[in-house]
This record gives C-alpha cells, structure tokens and sequence, in this order.
C-alpha cells in the first residue's frame, strides 16, 4: 500500500507544500534584496533619500522579518508538510486549515512589513508586529499545530520519525516564545505598550530573540536535515542514539542561553553568568546534529563531486558548525566585552541565516521541487552556480564583518598614551566604510544566487505544466 | 528509559517536550520579577525618587524613537568599563530604565550610545543633527530626519498612551489619591506632569515653553524626539550618590 501510495497526490496534500515552496522562493528574493538595500544604506547614507518609508531603521525589520518568516517560515511550512505526510504515511488531516495556514502566514508578513514601513512598531527586535498582526500569528500558529499534530496522529508507522520531534518542539516553543513576548496594552487600534519594562522586558525580549534563532532557525531546519540529508544521501541516518541525546539535550539548553544577549548590562550578574555557562554547553548537542548529519554521508562522500544538491546541504552543516562553536565562544563574558554591540554579532547571525538556514533550505528546495511537479530540475548546472555564488557571498559577508567588528571593538577600547581615548567614536564610523562596502557587495552576490534559484525553479515549473496529464501536477487540482 | 516509548507516544513526547522548553525561563526571567535588587531604589537626600516617568512630551519622543527604530543602530545601556565611562559616563542602572516599555538597550552600536546623551549637546545642536547628520559629524552614516520638524504632534491621544501605561504600571495618576502618592514619591512639580487628567494640557505647554525646535508656535515631532533626548541620562544625578552606592546590587 504505502510503496504504491509514495508519490501519488491523492495520498498527499502536496497542493499546499507547492504553494509554500513558491513564497519562500518569493521572500527569500525580496527580503534578501530589502538586506542588500540596507547593507548599502550604511555604506552609503544618501541611498535613505530622505524618504521616511525606507529609511535604515524602518526597512530592517522589513528584511528580518521577511528572510525570517516570510523565507525561513514558508520553507519551514513547506518542508514540515512535505516530511510529516511521507514519514507518517498519511495526509494533513484537513486541507482546508492548511489552506488557511497559507493564506494566514503570506497575510502576516505583508501586514508585518507593511506596518514596518508605516512606522508601527513595537521596538523589539524581531517581534516588531503590532498587537494586531501579532493575534494573527497565534491563530495561525494554533490552525498549523492541530494540523502537524493531528496528522502525526494519523500516522500508519507506530514510531515518530526524528525530523518530526525537531518540527514538533518548535512549534511548541515558537507558540511559548510569541505569547509571552508580545503580552501588551493596546491604546489603538495599530499601537501598543509592551507589559514589561527595563530589565525585566530585555530578558523577555532576548529569551524570544535567542530562541527564535534557536527553534525557528535551528530546531526545525535540523528537522529539515534529518530528512533531506539521508534522502539525498540515500543512506541512513549515521546515529539514531546521538538523535535522541542531542534532541533532548538542545530544547532543554537552548531555553537558558537567552540573556548572553545581556552581558555586562543592568540585569542580576547571575542570569548571564548561566545563561553562558548553558551555551558553552550548548556546543554539545549542536555539533551533535552536525556530526550526525555530516557522517550520514559515510559511503557516499563521492556525491559531493557530482550531486551540487548535496553540496548545499553539506556546506549548510558546515557552516552550522562553525556558528555553533563561535555563538559560545562569543558568548563568554571577556570576548562578550569586546563583540557585543559590534558587527561580529551580525556576521555571526549571517553565517548561521546564510550559511546554514538558507544554504540547507535551498538544499531542500531543490529536492522536493521535481518531485512536488513530478519532474527534472530546468538546469543542474544553475543549482551548482547558486551554489558557489552563495557560499562566495556567505564568506565575504562574514569575513568583512569579522574585521569591522573586531576593529570596531578595539577602536573603541583603545587608549592613547596619556590613557585618553584614542578614537572618537565618528572615526571608528568612517573605518568602517571600506568593510560595509564589501559586505553589500557580499550580499548582491548572495542575492544573484537566490534570483538564479528564482529563474531555474520558475522555468522548472513551466515545463512541468505544459507537460501532458498524468504526472502529480494534474492531480493536484 | 527506553526511547522508543516516547517516539510512540505523541502526548507524551509533547509533554515532555514542553517540561524541556519551560525550565530554562522560569528559572531565569520570572525571578527578576520578585527579586528586590533587581531594580535599585534610587532617591535623593529627601526621600525622593531620581527616576521618574517620562512626562507627556518625553514620551511622546520616545514613541518616535521606537517608531523609526532609532534602537537598531544606538544602544541604551553602558556597561562598567573604563572606556565606556571615559566615552559616555556611569555605567547605566536598572532603575534607569524602569518605566521604559519597551526597553530600548538595543544590541548594536552603528552610532554611539544615548543612555546617557541628554544635555551634553544643546538642543539646537540635535535639531540639525537630526535633519541632516553629517552637516554636524561628516563620518556619519545616520538617515536625515527632515520630517520631524515639518510634521505636526498629534497631541490628541496622550490620555490614552498615558492610560495604557498605567495599566502596566508605570505611575501615572488618574486620580487625587495616586496624585497625592506621586507628589510624596516625585516631588510636586513632577507629580503634576504625570497627572493623566492634564495630560495634552502639560504636553502643549512643554513644548511651546521648552524651546526645543527653535519655534515656539508649532509643535512638532521634533520638540518631542529633542525633549526625549535630552533626558536621557540625566535623572539619576551621581555627584549625590558614592561611588559604591551601586556595589551591592552587582
């Protein structure tokens, strides 16, 4: 039955996994561009063109949230779909509550974006939706755990497959995060005051900033690994006893790791002390999943040479593991001292969004799309291209941040030898021109990948289409 | 404990999985809510308290600072480091940012810090500042904000921001009881300009009294941003304060 079943749309609802894969084509494009827009704002201040709208500070949360939610979330939708209806060997249990998921989620990031530009914001980092936007999110958060759930229930094989335990604990913790975060007083019907204050609201806002990068950008994209990997590998996972222990160890961790984002700031010293001594730990259960990714390639490394799918993937895990040995290392509090609030922290977000959410999402797009339309990719040579264009782009984009962040950090710590301070703080501004340069032009390159990726996908979907009857695109309808 | 009972049991494996995601936060966020050092109680000689709430008019220039996202390139939040005093003063204190919803600390330093940048510039230094940045410092890279000064302050709704804020907890009366309460706590004349009741009233005078736009007659965002500005920093006076006064709650 299920051999047969594998494969035909009437078993599944891959209606929805196509639609989801398009947006995250569609946002990962514009937000990307919106990311390239202010990267060249900061090089070049006059590209604000005194125009409210699209000034540095309201186009940022326009391109976090559209690389985060609209990108990183419509692929997050799409490939849980894909994953939890062929590991569990049953359909969503109602395509119409998926149906509103979709609908739902494509509505919050236009509105998100929308009251960005607007200037309606609640000034937290990640969590700018106003209070409207931000009940919409809860009722399709609920709408899209029933169905995940519910289909789970249905599921023919008696065991859970791991990259559903991934997908599941960040539902659960993306659901935990948003609510608590984002309890406020209204006093209209677009603005809002958030409940907390000082201290008490910045470990609030950074246990939801560090988790979101904890379970929206790495739970569930481990989720994602541990099904495409083994796919495109054709082999098994390397270890079903590292899934379990890292799996428990990284949602308990990650939880506590929060105010690191904190260090040396008014908050109780030992909440960030715990918070680092947690994400030294956290090393752990995070390389966990790289190795265990990594060595499922064990027997079929020579796909490496042949299969540029593979490569995203693997590279994606690399990158993984880079950024997960720099977060702690950043994490301690005398590094802490000379990073935080510089442009290492954004080069270390860039690899890990970059590098690891991005690279293995695009991994994973390529996967599915010729079996969602039931055919071949427009272009093998076009993913291989992207493929260099966005390791090239992560690798400029981090090394210029490295440098200016570093520097920034010891311009503004240095003193001259009458024990003043040797730098204005304008002249470590003007140092940086040279390195925020080099990161837009890090960025376009990232970008002209993901607009290759935009073309091959389109024209893949194309033929697929004028094809005749038969293949999975005719039965969708 | 055999794994595979919980990869076969999907209650199970929810409710463990929501045990993990919990802990980490109780024990960390929900005990700065009890703990009574988290936030210093910081009063002068006469019992009075330093930090106060915003009045209309400062608040109203925060709500503008949120709204063009000045947090995503200025931080809020001086740590205790030589260099940090040296370029910007005392390291910051909670109690500092007490009545701030949000909190605006931010992460990333593309300009300076502002926790402290109230009166070290004067106010028609930061209108120009603010309309064109680098006809001040040339290395900068801030966006001109010309629109505050052409854009009127809707002085409409300040009861109503002010009413929310109370409702989070932020000390703005609405009544003679909770006057009463401020006047012991901040003082008479800070205890009417929290006064919800007088709330456009308190913010009109300010601005047209204030001179922070340079023009008396109109009211604009900029008298707001400027008298927000200009505040920061500068409740908390330290020079009546020992050094160590502040030790204690490290």
């Amino acid at each position: 039955m299920a051999s047969v079943a594998i494969g035909s749309g009437e078993q599944y609802n891959y209606d929805i996994v196509r639609k989801f894969t398009i947006m995250a084509l569609i946002w990962g494009a514009v937000g990307m561009l919106v990311g390239v827009t202010i990267a060249s704002q900061l090089a070049w201040p006059y590209l604000n063109f005194d125009i409210p709208y699209i000034t540095f500070g309201r186009l940022r949360p326009v391109h976090t949230g559209a690389v985060i939610f609209g990108f990183g979330g419509s692929a997050l939708f799409a490939t849980s779909y894909y994953i939890v209806q062929r590991t569990c060997q049953a359909r969503l249990i109602s395509d119409g509550m998926a149906s509103f998921t979709f609908w739902g989620w494509q509505a919050i990031i236009v509105l998100a974006a929308l009251g960005d530009v607007m200037g309606y914001s609640q000034g937290r980092e990640y969590a700018e939706m106003e209070w409207p936007v931000d009940l919409l999110i809860t009722v399709v958060w609920v709408a899209y755990a029933i169905v995940y759930i519910g289909t789970i229930m249905k599921r023919k094989e008696p065991h859970i497959y791991v990259a559903n335990w991934f997908y599941l604990a960040f539902i659960l913790a993306t659901a935990l995060l948003h609510i608590f975060n984002n309890l406020a007083i209204p006093f209209s019907m677009t603005q809002s005051y958030p409940l907390f204050a000082g201290a008490q609201d910045a470990m609030t806002q950074w246990w939801y900033g560090h988790n979101a990068v904890g379970f929206f950008l790495t739970a569930a994209f481990l989720g994602m690994m541990y099904y495409f990997v083994p796919k495109q590998a054709g082999r098994p996972i390397y270890s079903y006893r590292l899934s379990i222990v890292h799996f428990w160890a990284l949602i308990f961790m990650y939880m506590w790791a929060g105010s690191h984002h904190l260090h040396w700031t008014a908050i109780p010293d030992w909440t960030s002390t715990l918070a680092a001594t947690f994400s030294i730990m956290l090393l752990m259960p995070s390389w966990g999943g790289m190795i265990n990714g990594i060595m499922t390639m064990s027997g079929a490394w020579d796909k490496l040479r042949t299969d540029p799918i593979m490569r995203f993937l693997i590279v994606a895990l690399s990158f993984y593991g880079m950024s997960t040995f720099e977060g702690p290392m950043m994490s301690l509090k005398d590094v802490n001292a000379l990073s935080h609030y510089t442009d290492w922290t954004v080069g270390h977000v860039h690899s890990g969004a970059l590098g690891w959410v991005a690279m293995i999402s695009f991994g994973a797009i390529y996967h599915m799309i010729p079996r969602l339309w039931d055919t071949k990719m427009h272009s093998t040579k076009l993913i291989n291209v992207h493929f260099w264009l966005a390791t090239i782009g992560t690798l400029m984009y981090i090394t210029a941040m490295w440098i200016s962040g570093i520097m920034q950090g010891l311009m503004w710590r240095a003193y001259d030898d009458f024990g003043n301070l040797q730098y204005s703080f304008a002249e470590s501004v003007a140092a940086m021109h040279p390195y925020y340069a080099m990161r837009a032009l890090g960025g376009a390159v990232f970008l002209t990948g993901m607009l290759l990726m935009l073309y091959n996908c389109f024209m893949t979907i194309r033929q697929a289409k004028s094809m005749p009857a038969g293949g999975l695109a005719a039965s969708a309808a | 404990m055999d794994h595979g009972k919980i990869e076969k049991n999907l209650g199970l494996m929810l409710v463990l999985t929501m045990f993990a995601i919990s802990i980490g936060g109780l024990v960390e966020i929900v005990p700065l809510f009890f703990i009574k050092g988290t936030i210093e109680d910081v009063r002068n000689a006469e019992g009075i308290k330093m930090v106060r709430p915003y009045t209309p008019l400062e608040q109203r220039g925060r709500d503008i600072y949120v709204r063009e996202g000045c947090y995503l390139c200025h931080s809020q939040m001086i740590r205790p480091f030589r260099d940090e005093a040296m370029r910007y003063g005392h390291y910051s204190l909670a109690a500092e940012s007490q009545y701030d919803h949000p909190f605006q600390w931010g992460s990333k330093r593309t300009g300076p810090d502002l926790a402290r940048v109230g009166k070290k510039y004067s106010n028609e230094w930061q209108v120009q500042h603010l309309i064109a940045p680098r006809s001040m410092v040339p290395e900068s890279v801030m966006p001109n904000y010309p629109w505050l000064l052409s854009t009127a302050l809707d002085t409409s709704d300040m009861a109503s921001r002010m009413k929310a804020l109370r409702t989070t907890g932020v000390p703005y009366s609405i009544n003679k009881a909770e006057y009463d309460n401020n006047v012991k706590e901040f003082g008479e004349d800070v205890a009417k300009q929290l006064h919800i009741p007088d709330a456009q009233k308190n913010l009109i005078e300010q601005a047209q009294t204030g001179k922070y736009d340079g023009n008396p007659a109109d009211i604009t965002e900029m008298d707001a941003m400027v008298a927000y500005l200009q505040v920061l920093g500068t409740m908390v006076d330290f020079s009546k304060l020992d050094s160590d006064n502040f030790v204690k709650f490290r």
